[in-house]
């Protein structure tokens, strides 16, 4: 039995979390003011992952770069490889919050989509 | 002279939320002055994400948080002028404003509404001695060169102070392939919030150096370099701890100061501890008819707390417009014994419906502590808490049947207490 200290960070409280582990089996997790942390502590000490949020550039728009994020959270170890991949992808104006900038990066099966509307300048 | 019954200065998420709520109180003739090219504020470069985890039960990043917003202000049709700027407010509530559409604006409200939000504690307030080369920016520059402009400021990179746009720039420049060296904090704890710590600097295994500042800055044309020394409880360097790092690029991200040269013209009188505006129960300033909300206020660490508390101040605004909001006894609110201040300041139980939140900043880090209310000599309150850090704004919810229970009290008093 071996213990991880962590600190939540499902939301800004930051809860204090104590997990309790047989190996890679998550036995408990304690310190946690709600349900995010204990979804958090067991994925953390199992499968860490993170929504990574970048940009790219823009052609013909009001603004020339694209804030984006992953649809949703994606293995913590593939955040170096999806910046990457983003690297180079130039979108056209007029760009709308939601749409998919790029399918399914790094065979993840998760879309990065736009944060930010941009109009054609 | 023209003539609105609410004009917002500021069309940031204070100034949007409070013109979002003074339109549902039914006030038509609004004006939002914004000197940005876009609405939004400083969300527009905040590209991360973790934004309305309160407003909207989901985690959103800056740009989307900002655009709910700017369409329910679309959507409401409530005026606006972007790439203007104000020159002057004064106590009888006109405004001078400038663009080069209308060229010099003179503007009169029935209300007004500062929401001008705060600026960056720059390299001159700081008194770091060294060279005066290129390559030092306030974190929230190098951010808007990366998220807005799509430039990268430099490569290897050190940041003084924990604040969170610093945090959030480390792994922002990290992330564009920068190597950020270390992030060095005066203070012995963090200023910044934990799940920025770990997501920010741990996951990409940036040193915290606390208790540590920068003592000297070297280069001649652009930075080569800064000396790190740890300091003692006094804050002074320790001799013999000094440390050299190589560097292009020294982000500062020291603290954010409100904006109020405009209250200032305006004879609103400020707190000396937030550099805010003082604020009754209403958000309204010592001046009759102008109210304040977000980080000119006070800094917020979230802006959900920016949004309620814009809430309250356009719900308010748009009740001294119609002529029913309550004047008469207030309450005073004092911060003593670890708590730096309250906002608000006073507190006319008539005005707040069901309740109010007041919201402070401790000034060091507490464990097992307790928050404790008093109505006068009476302890009302006494809330546990593991930890309080002052890099994390803390609120008390105070009910109106409280205030009934305590119907003569002439004073409330919030403190941090052992036990």
């Amino acid at each position: 039995m071996s213990t991880r200290e962590l600190t939540c960070i499902g939301c800004p409280v930051g809860c204090a979390l104590t997990v309790e582990l047989k190996g890679k089996e998550v036995i408990s997790v304690s310190g946690n003011n709600c349900k995010i942390g204990e979804n958090y502590g067991k994925k953390e000490c199992t499968n860490p992952t993170r929504v990574v949020t970048s940009s790219v550039s823009v052609s013909g728009g009001e603004s020339a770069v694209l804030p984006v994020k992953t649809e949703s959270d994606i293995p913590k170890e593939l955040i170096f490889d999806c910046v990457k991949a983003l690297k180079g992808v130039i979108v056209k104006a007029p760009i709308h919050i939601g749409d998919v900038v790029l399918e399914n990066v790094l065979n993840t099966g998760v879309n990065i989509i736009a944060t930010k509307n941009i109009n054609v300048v | 002279m023209q003539e609105y019954d609410l004009i917002i200065i500021g069309g940031g998420p204070a100034g949007l939320a409070a013109a979002v709520s003074a339109k549902d109180q039914g006030i038509d003739s609004i004006l939002i002055l914004e000197r940005d090219n876009q609405l939004g504020g400083i969300l527009n470069q905040c590209i991360h994400n973790g934004f309305g985890l309160h407003t909207f039960k989901e985690e959103l990043t800056g740009p989307e948080y900002s655009q709910r917003f700017i369409d329910k202000v679309t959507d409401l049709k409530i005026e606006y002028k972007l790439n203007t700027m104000v020159l002057d407010i004064n106590s009888n509530k006109q405004v001078t404003a400038v663009n080069t559409e209308d060229g010099i604006l003179e503007l009169k409200a029935k209300a007004i509404i500062l929401a001008m939000g705060c600026r960056e504690r720059p390299r001159g307030a700081l008194n770091i001695p060294g060279s005066r080369c290129a390559g030092i920016y306030t974190a929230g520059t190098a951010q808007k060169y990366v998220n807005v402009e799509g430039l990268m400021p430099g490569k290897e990179v050190v940041i003084l102070g924990s604040g969170d746009i610093g945090l959030i720039m480390a792994r922002r420049m990290t992330l564009e392939g920068a190597n950020v060296k270390a992030c060095v904090e005066l203070m012995p704890h963090s200023s910044g919030l934990k799940r920025n710590i770990v997501q920010c600097l741990d996951d990409f295994n940036i040193p915290l150096k606390l208790s540590t500042t920068i003592i000297n800055i070297h280069g001649h044309d652009r930075l080569e370099g800064v000396t790190i020394a740890q300091v003692a409880a006094n804050r002074k360097p320790i001799k013999g701890t000094e440390e050299y790092i190589a560097c292009d690029t020294l982000l500062l991200s020291v603290g954010l100061l409100p904006e109020n040269e405009l209250s200032r013209k305006a004879n609103v009188v400020l707190n000396k501890v937030t550099g805010g505006p003082i604020v009754d129960e209403s958000m309204q300033t010592s001046i009759a008819g102008i109210f304040t909300c977000g980080n000119v206020l006070h800094v917020h660490d979230l802006v959900d707390n920016v949004t309620t508390e814009s809430y309250t101040a356009g719900k308010n605004a748009a009740d001294c417009i119609k002529g029913i909001h309550q004047e008469g006894q207030s309450v005073e609110v004092f911060a003593t014994e670890g708590v730096r201040y309250t906002v608000p300041s006073t507190i006319n139980p008539k005005n707040i419906g069901n309740g109010i939140d007041v919201r402070f900043r401790v000034g060091e880090v507490h464990k097992s502590a307790y928050i404790s209310v008093y109505f006068d000599d009476v302890r009302e309150m006494h809330l546990k808490k593991k930890i309080l850090t002052p890099g994390e704004m803390e609120s008390v919810k105070l009910t109106k049947a409280v205030f009934d229970k305590y119907s003569d009290c002439k004073k409330i008093t919030i403190k941090v207490e052992k036990e």
